[in-house]
């Protein structure tokens, strides 16, 4: 009977050919380790994003007199509302958090270079479609720091030479952020942005079983295959991986809840205190901090302070700060290592990486305080750090002296 | 493998470490001018512990708020109706002792106010005070409402030591009575930390120093200490408004939890099963 009806399916779609593609018969190399989890617990995130967000959306009021008690109609007067609340919340974060390390992990062991180039691009531009997400629905609940954030990040769209103030105007379709920048935003955070970023999603999933998985050793699994032309050190994703994927879920949900009903507010970084008072574009905030998923690009744009070439230091910051996302996207053209993974690089590349680690973390920090002298020259220093790791790779990689890599994968 | 562990850890503790550092610094505005009691620390509120089990707390929160508080700063965002459920207090008690005016029960509590009005008449128009213990702290709340005193120069014959300059009336000055700012002589301290003595005699030296408040003992209602769990129950209340699901949401989250440690408990038995296959 079953039979029956997947004849029926296959001879109309490819079904069990799609299901032995990307799940039973997809080969994952056996010795991938805690970091490949991220990329599994993302999609576990993105579904909670959406869902909740659907949510949300059957009672949010997206202007600018009626969001901010919206809000709060959802909080208390919705059933489960907070629930509904937290969860997209905390999803924000645990988003962000995750894509570090999914980011990292590939970093770490050379997932972007050949032949994952086109993979790492198509993973980069869903990470550019999150921080738009984030940034959007950052400003939809119409607090204080919602419109402050609006407000910075968009004047700096302002500083562009020669076109900035009407580009400016263009965007916020205003002459200051108002009702109608807050539709506009509303509209690309519900419709636009998760289309495309599914649509994205779909394509790095596609793109990655087509290469297949890196590895921690970085070595090719596809070179030995056993007589069935399955490769040696591979099991089938499914059930195998799942498994192993479905614990993970278990203990990140613990973490995810954990927060979600006894720490929604993350002490103030997950829903940051100003926000409790609606906006009031006459009231600046004593400090106007982006969300702690942005800080280290934040620190960045305030590190440079002065002017040059007759450009300002704003519009300068502004390009910093906006290399410092696009330059990830130049790393399978950056590294000339002959090997993929951190185990076998050479010690060049082990400094660069910790360095990169210790800037972003501090960059971080720096972007969530007040600034003073110390600080900006802290983050002047540590942007250098950022950006070395980048511009000095095709150099280090290239002359460093790397170590023998094994045929097949090691298991520890 | 082991170095890559090693470099995650540490860069886990860095950022444990400034996250703990931020928290210490966040949760609510500093204090002014608010002086501890020994007189060495400017600025620091004073800590209060917020309780949403508390009910009988909360219900005397909940009668000061409407009977002190309520005329001027609305709760525009609850209604009547849940607080009264929440706090377990009767309906038809509720309606009759803390709804003042025609509201029904199921109305949002809102004031008649007009904030243009009351613009002129203070300055500023009262904010709605539904999510202040978000936005400022339960500390800063509490500290505030006890740091109101005497001051002439004020146009309302009051000042705030929290908030200076505010242009709020002291209206529990009834309760806690008329507070002052005065000055006492506190110990000298050295620069190593010690008190400091009088080389001569070994005498501790004291120096005077300013803005200690001071209740003028039967001019209030409450005494201080009664005073002092006024204002917990209102910061109490006031801690309630900002987050009321609270409890709700801790007793659900534990049966969450619960449920998650079986699901993850058994998917790791699962996990280990097929796990076996591959060796």
């Amino acid at each position: 009977m079953v039979t029956k009806i997947m004849n029926w399916f296959d001879d109309r779609l490819p079904l069990t050919a799609t299901i032995e593609r990307h799940l039973t018969k997809y080969p994952a190399p056996i010795n991938m380790n805690i970091w490949y989890l991220a990329g599994a617990l993302l999609i576990v995130v993105l579904v909670i994003q959406l869902l909740s967000g659907i949510w949300l959306l059957m009672n949010y009021e997206p202007t600018a007199e009626g969001a901010f008690a919206s809000i709060q109609y959802i909080m208390r007067d919705v059933e489960y509302g907070y629930i509904i609340r937290y969860m997209h919340t905390t999803g924000a974060s645990a988003f962000f958090a995750l894509i570090y390390l999914h980011m990292f992990r590939g970093m770490m062991y050379g997932s972007y270079q050949k032949p994952r180039e086109l993979l790492w691009v198509v993973g980069w531009i869903t990470y550019l479609l999150l921080c738009m997400l984030g940034f959007t629905g950052y400003v939809l609940p119409w607090g204080q720091m919602s419109f402050w954030a609006a407000q910075v990040i968009m004047s700096l769209f302002g500083s562009i030479p020669y076109i900035g103030e009407d580009l400016l105007i263009w965007i916020r379709g205003d002459y200051l952020i108002s009702g109608i920048t807050l539709n506009r935003l509303f509209a690309l955070h519900v419709v636009l942005l998760p289309l495309a970023l599914i649509a994205v999603i779909f394509v790095h999933i596609l793109a990655l079983h087509e290469v297949g998985s890196n590895n921690p050793d970085g070595v090719d699994v596809k070179k030995f295959k056993d007589e069935d032309g399955v490769p040696l050190d591979t099991k089938p994703f499914f059930p195998y991986d799942i498994m192993h994927d479905l614990y993970a879920i278990g203990v990140f949900l613990i973490f995810f809840c954990t927060i979600m009903f006894f720490y929604p507010d993350g002490g103030g970084y997950v829903i940051e205190y100003v926000n409790y008072e609606a906006a009031d574009n006459l009231k600046t905030p004593d400090h106007i901090v982006p969300s702690w998923y942005y800080t280290p690009f934040y620190a960045m744009l305030r590190a440079i302070t002065f002017p040059l070439f007759g450009l300002s230091a704003k519009f300068l910051g502004f390009v910093v700060m906006a290399a410092g996302i696009a330059i990830f996207v130049a790393l399978p053209w950056l590294d000339r290592s002959p090997v993929k993974s951190i185990k076998y690089k050479g010690v060049y590349s082990k400094f660069f990486l910790s360095l990169f680690v210790v800037s972003f973390f501090v960059l971080g920090y720096l972007g969530s305080v007040a600034p003073s002298p110390t600080k900006t020259l802290l983050a002047q220093i540590f942007t250098f750090g950022y950006f070395s790791y980048f511009l000095l790779m095709p150099i280090y990689s290239k002359y460093e002296k790397c170590k023998p890599v094994p045929d097949r994968v090691q298991l520890s | 493998m082991k170095r890559i562990t090693l470099l995650a850890s540490i860069v886990f503790f860095i950022l444990a470490f400034l996250i703990s550092y931020n928290l210490s610094a966040a949760g609510g505005a500093p204090c002014g001018h608010y002086l501890s009691e020994d007189g060495l620390t400017e600025g620091q509120c004073e800590t209060v512990e917020v309780d949403p089990y508390d009910l009988s707390s909360l219900q005397r929160g909940a009668q000061i708020y409407m009977n002190y508080c309520l005329g001027c700063h609305s709760l525009k965002f609850a209604r009547y109706k849940r607080v009264s459920e929440d706090l377990e207090i009767p309906i038809d008690m509720f309606q009759e002792n803390l709804i003042f005016g025609d509201q029904k029960l199921g109305d949002l509590i809102s004031i008649g106010m007009d904030p243009k009005e009351s613009k002129t008449w203070f300055g500023n128009t009262p904010p709605d005070l539904t999510l202040e213990a978000g936005l400022r702290g339960p500390d800063w709340i509490y500290t505030y409402l006890k740091s109101f005193y005497i001051d002439d120069s004020r146009p309302l014959g009051v000042n705030n030591k929290v908030y200076e300059n505010v242009g709020m009336p002291n209206v529990l000055i009834g309760m806690q009575g008329e507070q002052f700012s005065v000055c006492k002589q506190i110990p000298e301290i050295a620069a190593n930390g010690g008190i400091k003595q009088d080389p001569l005699t070994g005498e501790q030296l004291t120096v005077e120093k300013c803005g200690f408040l001071e209740v003028k003992d039967g001019t209030g209602i409450q005494t201080v200490e009664e005073f002092d769990q006024s204002m917990k129950d209102l910061t109490n209340f006031l801690a309630y408004m900002t987050d009321p699901m609270k409890t709700e949401r801790e007793t659900l989250g534990v049966y969450v939890l619960l449920y998650l440690f079986i699901f993850t408990i058994l998917s790791y038995l699962l996990y280990i099963e097929f796990k076996k296959d591959l060796h």
